[in-house]
């Protein structure tokens, strides 16, 4: 390798000093990072380097999604067959439900009308794909195919069609990365279906499992208890599924009970998820429709309104225990 | 045979690392990716210091930066010092047996590693546990391949 003529050359580097350079270096990623972490300055500078790492990503996805035309494009008859009379099927009985839905709102939107209160205002709604990008396997993160161009904000509630799924932290131009209810740094208002009790739904970092820690012992919940957003905060639509409550732990001496719920989206197996855009006027409490296609038709239309009639604050009786 | 037109390809390869350190892979084999921009900047910035430098590192660094929706800077830190620590001892590190490299590739990206972990640290982002730590190790043992198949790369491209 030493008759390489690259070689012989860096014994004797012009210029400052490698000391010098790199300490220059390690000041400006400094800076950078504290002016990302702190002010959001940089939205600029990050939206153009997005823009520029936007091949990057649409090449790592380009296997899965070429696998996923191939599969569409090559499809067997029969199973097209079948996948369509499936489909049909569960289509007229979703129009069935929205019969009844339509009536349920109508009735919904006079009795609000007779309360007084805001009327329900429809959500727009926006298909993304989630590009199959390892963001960081530290934290749940997801990488969305559509940015600003498609009027994406930051901030903005992400569904599939069992329930909420999580919202988007960073909108660029092209593509936009959201953060999973599931992570760990994630916290989000919701209200159990049942009985309208407000609490806090923290993500726990396991994909399977959020935690409700702001609970007093004698809260009453339950398991199997549906967990809907409540739309306290401003955050997510309100009245969309969350989470179905798997465990309740009450130890006797204990200020407040251990309850973990399972996330009703399908949180590792979406492909496609849905933007949604809820203008919400005031910031307390527009009730959005609730999903058409939601989840358990027994119960869940309708009773977001029994909750919020007056105060604001989540049941958090105090400060965070950790 | 410009300088030029031979560094295209390690551009590419460099992009390809990228390409490979964002691509997704089942949950089970997630924490054992090795870091590949780290790896490939080691070895250029070891054989070819005069074009792969700093300058080259902290651009990556930023390019990964955006890529993983990680801290701006972050990662062009972290690449920047693992650059600096390879220029300064390459001249020791050419030499060096295989065997020798892979160990010196695993301080390397045990720094790499820890000032990631650090700057999450500071920056109050969730760190946990000890996955963190895997990929130095598989880095490390991945280490002769790439030499392997960068050093054939690299006569090629300074014969032709």
């Amino acid at each position: 390798m030493s008759f390489n003529e690259t070689d012989a050359k860096p014994l004797f580097l012009r210029g400052p000093s490698l000391g010098t350079r790199v300490f220059l270096f390690a000041v400006a990623s400094i800076l950078l990072m504290i002016l990302d972490q702190r002010e959001h300055h940089l939205t600029t500078i990050r939206n153009t380097l997005s823009v520029a790492v936007y091949p990057i990503r649409a090449l790592a996805d380009l296997p899965f999604s070429a696998q996923e035309w191939l599969h569409e494009t090559f499809a067997a008859r029969a199973r097209l067959q079948e996948q369509n009379a499936r489909l049909r099927h569960r289509q007229l009985v979703i129009a069935a439900k929205l019969q009844r839905f339509a009536a349920l709102e109508a009735e919904n939107t006079r009795l609000r009308e007779l309360m007084d209160s805001t009327a329900q205002v429809a959500d727009r709604i926006l298909v993304a794909e989630i590009m199959a990008v390892d963001l960081d396997p530290y934290r749940h993160r997801i990488a969305l195919n559509k940015g600003t161009r498609d009027g994406v904000y930051q901030g903005q509630a992400i569904l599939d069609a069992q329930g909420i799924v999580g919202q988007v932290t960073r909108a660029e131009p092209l593509s936009s990365e959201a953060v999973l209810i599931s992570d760990p740094s994630h916290a989000m208002p919701v209200q159990v279906n049942r009985n309208g009790l407000r609490t806090i739904a923290v993500g726990t970092g396991d994909i399977a499992r959020l935690a409700l820690p702001f609970l007093p012992n004698n809260a009453d919940i339950r398991p199997g208890d549906l967990l809907i957003s409540s739309g306290l905060g401003g955050g997510f639509p309100a009245g969309y599924p969350v989470a179905r409550v798997a465990q309740v732990d009450r130890a006797p001496g204990e200020p407040f009970a251990k309850v973990s719920a399972e996330p009703m989206a399908a949180l590792n197996r979406d492909r496609e998820v849905l933007l949604v855009w809820s203008r919400v006027e005031t910031p307390e409490f527009v009730e959005a429709e609730d999903d058409g296609a939601g989840e358990p038709p027994a119960e869940p239309i309708g009773d977001p309104t029994a909750a919020p009639p007056a105060e604001e604050e989540p049941a958090v009786p105090e400060d965070e225990p950790e | 045979m410009s300088a030029r037109q031979r560094l295209w390809p390690i551009i590419l390869y460099l992009i390809a690392a990228m390409i490979l350190s964002v691509l997704p892979m089942p949950d089970w084999a997630a924490p054992f990716r090795p870091d590949w921009v780290g790896l490939t900047l080691i070895f250029w910035s070891m054989h070819l210091p005069r074009r792969f430098g700093l300058g080259a590192a902290w651009l990556s660094g930023l390019a990964l930066d955006a890529l993983k929706g990680a801290l701006l800077g972050q990662h062009a830190l972290a690449l920047t010092i693992v650059a600096f620590f390879t220029l300064k001892f390459r001249l020791r590190l050419r030499v060096f047996p295989i065997w020798q490299q892979s160990v010196t590739v695993l301080a390397l990206i045990a720094v790499y590693e820890f000032i990631l972990y650090w700057v999450d640290g500071m920056a109050g982002r969730s760190v946990d546990g000890t996955d963190r730590w895997i990929p130095v190790v598989t880095s490390a043992v991945i280490w002769p391949l790439v030499a392997l198949f960068f050093g054939r790369l690299q006569r090629r491209l300074a014969f032709e």
